[in-house]
């Protein structure tokens, strides 16, 4: 039971960076590295200034802000200095890294018994158990999130957001600077990662320097997950999908490693399934094909 | 209105000279006229369009928009005065999101975009209404994605997206070439009747002789990057398109005995 609701809550939890690589990959089409690197940086903010006794609320507010200033230096290299998109995120992931060690001071930081976001929601009157509580938490959390995305998508901004990525041209006829659209963007993607990386600390009870290898690989899997099981193309389907998508990876793993999968292996699979996702319109028509052949023969 | 003056712009290409696309352009187009502009391909029609709109830098020269001098202004700013519909019907409108979503961003050309919804059932309406002007059968499909529509629904929609705030310039680059003849002409009809309702400022490019005559008070003919007629007031009530047609087969064939001469002169330096 423990495991299905540790599962659930950790795909709720990711699925702030879900939704924010949806936003950058899918929406603006930028494959963002930066999140490897911002997800760790909110945990790191996050755990410095718990440690040092700030209020949660403020916190999780600062780490937000850490990763959207991540979002907007890979922006600004990205438009302002003409870098490839892989790249700039790149270099940002890579300078974030000596940057997070710097925050968290060491390559690991433990998180117990600390005042945190979850202790908030302590107490002897509720009739549930810590576990439910937490998940609870997150949901309403999420929730929320997942009510101002969509509401924000579909803003004169927000519009002007997703036509950015689908046709720049045709936005830049319209007066729209794609510039400050595609810095915001990265802005949003990377501060809802951050979020995810600063409530993952404080539910783990740790911040750790690695904690973010292969995060986009990740977010991109649950994304995959939840435009598969969208029940249709609106945008609020959409962003309903990519956070079932989320916690169905979260449960997938869960599932996986019960069965006996190695941890090790775990990065592993999830690149190949990726990589199955990405070539399957490839593959379904190579696919084709070869029926197409054998209808000949 | 729009003003040239000395308009230079080259193109790299790997392993050749410079293209010289526009060369040392001056014109003038005053407000309300109607500008067609033909020309050979390659001979800079679209570059002239894309110099006015500001999608690059020009590398000499200056242009005058409105009477203001927007040489160096970005293109994202000049698109608050001008309304455009390319020769790729994928280009002016965004696939992803659905009619009512790309008209939403067109009646907000050049405005500033907030956090204020237009996504309202009173603007629906609104839209529904215009949409039936366009006798497309686009006025109940508000919600389907762009990215469903035929290539002449798109430059239907993408016409009335570039005229739904009124601009100050319009224009038009072969919008109606990739298009299948019936789609063509409902498009030309369509052009036709909001430039006249608007009395719009328009250059639009065009392949074909007949409907740069058909269309417009001014015929702009490029070659080389350089403006080599313009016909305009009575000449342009006279011309006919074989008049059209003589001035092109006079130009290929000075190029011809151009071309003859270089030989010669090259034979005779081996
Ligand atoms: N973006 C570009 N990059 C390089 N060369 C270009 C570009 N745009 C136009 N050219 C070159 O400039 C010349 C004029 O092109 P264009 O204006 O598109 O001609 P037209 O529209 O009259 O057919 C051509 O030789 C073309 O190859
Ligand atoms: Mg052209």
């Amino acid at each position: 039971m423990t495991l299905w609701f540790g599962a659930i809550s950790q795909g709720l939890i990711y699925s702030f960076l879900a939704l924010g690589v949806y936003l950058s990959f899918k929406v603006l089409k930028f494959p963002d590295m930066t999140v490897d690197g911002s997800l760790v940086t909110g945990a790191a903010v996050t755990g410095i200034l718990l440690v040092n006794g700030v209020h949660p609320l403020l916190v999780m507010l600062i780490a937000i802000t850490a990763g959207c200033i991540a979002g907007i230096i890979t922006g600004l290299l990205h438009t302002k200095l003409k870098i490839d998109p892989l790249l700039s995120g790149i270099l940002m992931m890579t300078a974030l890294y000596s940057i997070n060690l710097h925050i968290l001071g060491r390559s690991n930081l433990p998180l117990l018994r600390v005042r945190s976001l979850l202790t908030l929601f302590q107490s002897e009157s509720f009739p549930f158990s810590q576990d439910v509580v937490h998940l609870i938490f997150f949901f309403l959390l999420v929730l929320i999130i997942r009510f101002i995305i969509v509401w924000f998508l579909r803003t004169d901004l927000g519009l002007a957001f997703r036509a950015t990525g689908d046709n720049p041209a045709m936005i830049t006829a319209q007066g729209v600077n794609i510039h400050y659209t595609k810095i915001l963007g990265l802005a949003i993607a990377n501060g809802l990662t951050a979020l995810s990386g600063s409530l993952i600390a404080q539910y783990q009870g740790f911040a750790d320097i690695g904690m973010g290898i292969g995060m986009l690989v990740a977010g991109i899997a649950s994304v995959v997950i939840g435009e598969t099981i969208a029940p249709g193309k609106k945008i609020k389907w959409l962003i309903t999908g990519v956070i079932v998508g989320s916690i169905l990876f979260r449960l997938l793993i869960a599932l996986a490693l019960k069965a006996g999968l190695n941890p090790i292996d775990l990065k592993l699979i999830t690149a190949l399934f990726v990589l199955l996702a990405l070539c399957f319109p490839m593959l379904k028509k190579i696919i084709k094909n070869l029926f197409r052949v054998k209808d000949k023969e | 209105m729009i003003e040239f003056i000395d308009v230079y712009k080259t193109f790299e290409h790997k392993g050749v000279d410079r293209v010289i696309a526009l060369n040392r352009i001056n014109v003038q187009i005053e407000e309300g006229e109607f500008v067609t502009v033909i020309g050979t391909n390659g001979s800079g029609k679209s570059t002239f369009l894309n110099a006015i709109a500001g999608k690059f830098l020009c590398d000499s020269g200056s242009i005058l928009l409105d009477d203001k001098d927007v040489t160096r202004s970005w293109e994202y700013k000049r698109a608050s005065i001008i309304g455009r519909v390319f020769q790729n019907p994928f280009t002016g409108t965004s696939p992803d999101l659905s009619i009512m979503e790309n008209i939403r961003i067109a009646e907000l050309r050049g405005l500033k975009r907030g956090l204020s919804g237009g996504l309202s059932a009173k603007n629906r309406q609104r839209y529904q209404e215009t949409l039936k002007s366009l006798e497309m059968g686009l006025e109940n499909r508000l919600d389907a994605t762009v990215g469903l529509l035929s290539g002449g629904q798109r430059q239907a929609l993408t016409l009335l997206m570039a005229t739904l705030r009124k601009p100050r310039i319009l224009l038009l680059d072969e919008h109606t070439a990739a298009l299948d003849p019936k789609a063509a002409e409902q498009i030309v009809k369509l052009t036709r009747r909001l430039v006249d309702e608007s009395q719009l400022t328009t250059v639009m490019v065009t392949h074909s002789m007949s409907q740069a005559l058909d269309l417009g008070t001014r015929i702009l003919m490029m070659h080389k990057g350089k403006i080599i007629g313009d016909i305009k007031g009575d000449e342009r009530k006279r011309t006919k398109v074989r008049d059209l047609l003589n001035r092109f087969s006079e130009l290929r064939k000075e190029e011809l005995l151009d071309d003859e001469l270089i030989s010669m002169l090259q034979e005779g330096y081996y």
